[in-house]
C-alpha cells in the first residue's frame, strides 16, 4: 500500500497502553452500579448513590487530562520523528 | 400559585416581567445569529457557499468555542426539561443515569473522534455517511448511515420545540381555544430560528450557544444553592422525595420509582447509561460539532473540560427532587399533570419574575441552539450522502451549500408540523427509538476507524437486524399505567432474562450479525468496495496536506475520491 507520505512514524505502544487502561477505568468504575447503590455515607444531606456519580465527574476530568497529556507528547515524538530525513526513512514501511 | 389547584382546566396567569425577559432574550439572541454570518468569515467569500463554510463554520472552531458549541448541542433543552421531570416521576433510574451516562461519554469521546476528525480532514467529509461511504467503498452503507442518521434527528430536532412549549406553557402562553393562535408563539421562534440559521450556518448556534450556557449555568448556580437552603437542606429534599417514590402506584401496585435503585435494575441503569454515552457521539449533529473545530486535539481538549456540564446537568436532575420537597405542581393547560413542566415551574414559582424570566428564556434559548445544529447536521446529509451521491453527483460545493440550507428549511418545517399536528407522545416515542437506531450505526462508523476487517454487506445486514430488533421490542414494551406500546427503553435480554436498555441488545446482535456475515462473505469471496483511506489519514492534523492536495502533488497512486458504485 502507498502511504506516502506518512503524517507520523510509528507509534510505541507504551503510551497507548497506559492511555487505554486509564480509558478503560474511567468507563468501567462509573458504571460498577452495586458499589454505589447505597445511601450511606452521606454528604450535606445527598446519599452515596448522588455525590459519588458526580464526584466522577471531576476524576473522569482529572484521567482524561492525563491522557491528554501522555497522547499529546507521544503524536509530537512521531511528529518530529517524522520530519526528521533519517528517521523517516526508519519509520517508512 | 393559586388557581393551578383547582380541577377544572385553569386559565393561567400570565407573568408580564418574565415574559418581557424571555423576550428580550429572544430577541437578542436573533440579532445574533444574524449577525453570526459575518463572524470569523476570514478570506471566505460572502454568503457562505460551500458546505464546509455554511454546514461546518469554516472548520476552524478553536477550544472555546467548541467548549459552547457541543455544550450547547449536547445538553439540549429537551434534557434539561425531561430529566428533571423523570426524577419528579419515578426517580434514579430514569433521570440519574445522564450523569454516570454524560461521564463515561468522554473517554468514548477521547478515544474515537480525533481519528474521526483527522480522516474527515484529510478527505474534506462533511458527515459521517461520508467517512463510512469512503472507507468501505460502498454507496449503500453510506446511505443507510444517513438515512438512520436523518430519522434519528428529525424527532429530536421536534422535543427541542416540545421544550420551548414547556417554557411558553408555564408562561401563561398557549392557552386559549384557537389552534393557530395557540402554537403562534412557537411558530414565530422556529420561523426566525429557521431564518438565522439559513443565514450563517453552523455560526449562528455557535455564538448563541456562549449566551444560552452563560444564562443556564447562572440559573443553576443560583437555583442549586439558593433552593436546598429554603427548603430544609438536602437532607429534607431526599425524604421528601423518598415519600413520593416509595408511595404505591394503583395501576401496577409497585412503588412509584426509587429514590436508590434496587438490584434489579442494576443492569438496567449502567446499560441505559453505556448504550446512550456510544449512541451521542454517532448523532449527525455531534459529529458536525467535531469535523467543525480547527485541529485534531481540539475536540481531545474539550473531552477534558466538557464534563463540566454533566456536573450541572446532575444538579439540574436534583431540581426534580427539590420540586417533590417545594410541592411545585406541573399542571398542563388542559388540567391534566405534565411532568415535563416541572422545572419551568419550579423557577416561576420561588424566583423574582425577572429571574425566573432569565431561567426560562435559557430554557428556550437552549433549545434553539441544539435545533439549529441537527437541522444543519441532517441537511448535510440529505445533500451529501443522498443529493451529491445518487441524485446528481456533479453537484459543486456552491450548488451543495444551496441544497443544504433549502433542506435545513424543510427539515425544521417537518418538526414543526409533527409538533403542532401530533401527539406530543409521539414526538417522545420517536426519539426514543431514535437511540435505539443511532447505536446500530456504531459498528460501521467506529469500527471503520480502526479496521477494515468487516465486510460492508455484513455491516448493512447487522444494521436492519439491529433496527429490526430494537423495533419490535421497544413496541412490545407497555406502558403499565396508559398500557400504550412503546412504553419504555427497557426489555428483558434474551437468554438472561434481566431487564437492560433495547439499544445495547440490539447493538450486541447487529455486532455478531456483522461479524459472523462478514466471515461467511470472506470465505464465499464476495466483492468488497475499495478503501479510499489510508493508515496515514487517521493521524493528520492541521497542517498536513489534505488528500486532493496530495493527488495535486502526483505523491498519491490512488484515483481521485469519488464513490464507486454500490
Amino acid at each position: 500500500m502507498s502511504d506516502e507520505p506518512p503524517t507520523r512514524a510509528p507509534g510505541r505502544p507504551g503510551p497507548y497502553v497506559v492511555v487505554g487502561v486509564l480509558l478503560l477505568i474511567g468507563i468501567a468504575v462509573p458504571l460498577m452500579v452495586p458499589v454505589y447503590a447505597r445511601a450511606e455515607p452521606s454528604l450535606i444531606g445527598l446519599p452515596f448513590f448522588y455525590w459519588y456519580q458526580m464526584l466522577w465527574v471531576f476524576l473522569d476530568a482529572g484521567l482524561l487530562w492525563i491522557c491528554y497529556a501522555i497522547v499529546r507528547r507521544e503524536d509530537r515524538r512521531r511528529r518530529e520523528a517524522v520530519q526528521d530525513p533519517e528517521a523517516r526513512k526508519a519509520g517508512h514501511r | 400559585m393559586s388557581g393551578l389547584l383547582t380541577a377544572a382546566p385553569p386559565a393561567r396567569p400570565v407573568d408580564g416581567v418574565a415574559l418581557t425577559v424571555v423576550i428580550v432574550i429572544f430577541v437578542a439572541v436573533a440579532v445574533l445569529g444574524f449577525l453570526a454570518a459575518r463572524w470569523r468569515r476570514g478570506s471566505a467569500p460572502e454568503g457562505l457557499k460551500s458546505l464546509d463554510e455554511w454546514g461546518l463554520g469554516g472548520r476552524g472552531f478553536g477550544s472555546w468555542v467548541t467548549w459552547f458549541l457541543l455544550g450547547g448541542d449536547l445538553y439540549t433543552a429537551y434534557t434539561f426539561i425531561a430529566v428533571p421531570a423523570a426524577m419528579w416521576s419515578t426517580g434514579a433510574v430514569s433521570g440519574f443515569f445522564a450523569v454516570p451516562y454524560t461521564v463515561v461519554l468522554y473517554p468514548i469521546v477521547f478515544l474515537l473522534m480525533a481519528r474521526l476528525w483527522s480522516v474527515s480532514h484529510r478527505h474534506g467529509f462533511v458527515t459521517p455517511a461520508d467517512f463510512v461511504g469512503g472507507r468501505y467503498g460502498s454507496r449503500t452503507l453510506s446511505l443507510v448511515i444517513a438515512v438512520t442518521g436523518i430519522v434519528a434527528t428529525m424527532p429530536y430536532i421536534a422535543l427541542q420545540l416540545v421544550g420551548i412549549k414547556a417554557v411558553l406553557t408555564v408562561l401563561g402562553i398557549g392557552g386559549g381555544g384557537n389552534a393557530f393562535l395557540q402554537d403562534l408563539p412557537l411558530i414565530i421562534a422556529f420561523v426566525v430560528l429557521a431564518a438565522y440559521t439559513y443565514t450563517a450556518g453552523l455560526r449562528a448556534p455557535a455564538l448563541i450557544a456562549v449566551v444560552k450556557d452563560l444564562l443556564i449555568y447562572l440559573a443553576v448556580v443560583v437555583a442549586i444553592i439558593y433552593l436546598p437552603l429554603h427548603f430544609g437542606g438536602f437532607g429534607a429534599i431526599f425524604g421528601a422525595a423518598s415519600a413520593k417514590l416509595s408511595a404505591t402506584n394503583p395501576a401496577t401496585g409497585l412503588p412509584t420509582g426509587s429514590v436508590i435503585p434496587a438490584a434489579q435494575s442494576f443492569n438496567a441503569y449502567w446499560t441505559l447509561a453505556l448504550g446512550s454515552a456510544m449512541a451521542l457521539f454517532m448523532y449527525p449533529h455531534s459529529i458536525t460539532g467535531v469535523l467543525a473545530t480547527r485541529s485534531r486535539n481540539t475536540i481531545r481538549r474539550n473531552a477534558v473540560v466538557l464534563p463540566l456540564y454533566s456536573l450541572m446537568l446532575g444538579f439540574l436532575a436534583l431540581l426534580g427532587y427539590v420540586a417533590i420537597k417545594a410541592g411545585t405542581k406541573p399542571i398542563d393547560v388542559n388540567g391534566a399533570v405534565n411532568p415535563q413542566l416541572v422545572v419551568p415551574q419550579l423557577f416561576l414559582d420561588n424566583f423574582p419574575s425577572w429571574f425566573a424570566g432569565v431561567a426560562l428564556a435559557a430554557i428556550a434559548v437552549g433549545a434553539l441552539v441544539p435545533a439549529a445544529i441537527m437541522s444543519i447536521a441532517a441537511s448535510n446529509l440529505f445533500t451529501r450522502n443522498i443529493y451529491r451521491d445518487f441524485l446528481k453527483r456533479d453537484a459543486d460545493p456552491a450548488s451543495q451549500a444551496r441544497v443544504s440550507k433549502l433542506v435545513s428549511l424543510l427539515v425544521k418545517f417537518g418538526a414543526l408540523i409533527f409538533v403542532i399536528g401530533m401527539d406530543q407522545s409521539s414526538a417522545i416515542n420517536l426519539q426514543l427509538l431514535g437511540g435505539i437506531w443511532i447505536l446500530q450505526t456504531f459498528p460501521a462508523i467506529v469500527a471503520g476507524l480502526y479496521t477494515r476487517w468487516f465486510h460492508h454487506w455484513a455491516l448493512v445486514a447487522g444494521w436492519a437486524v439491529g433496527i429490526l430488533y430494537g423495533t419490535i421490542v421497544a413496541y412490545t414494551v407497555v406502558n403499565p399505567v396508559t398500557h400504550a406500546h412503546f412504553g419504555g427503553s427497557i426489555a428483558p435480554a434474551p437468554l438472561l432474562g434481566t431487564p437492560v436498555y433495547i439499544g445495547i441488545t440490539a447493538f450486541v446482535l447487529n455486532l455478531l450479525v456483522s461479524a459472523v456475515l462478514t466471515l461467511v462473505l470472506r470465505a464465499l469471496h464476495v466483492a468488497d468496495g475499495r478503501d479510499l483511506t489510508r493508515a496515514s489519514d487517521y493521524g493528520a492534523d492541521e497542517h498536513d496536506p489534505k488528500v486532493e492536495a496530495l493527488e495535486a502533488r502526483g505523491d498519491d497512486d490512488r484515483p481521485p475520491v469519488t464513490l464507486p458504485s454500490a
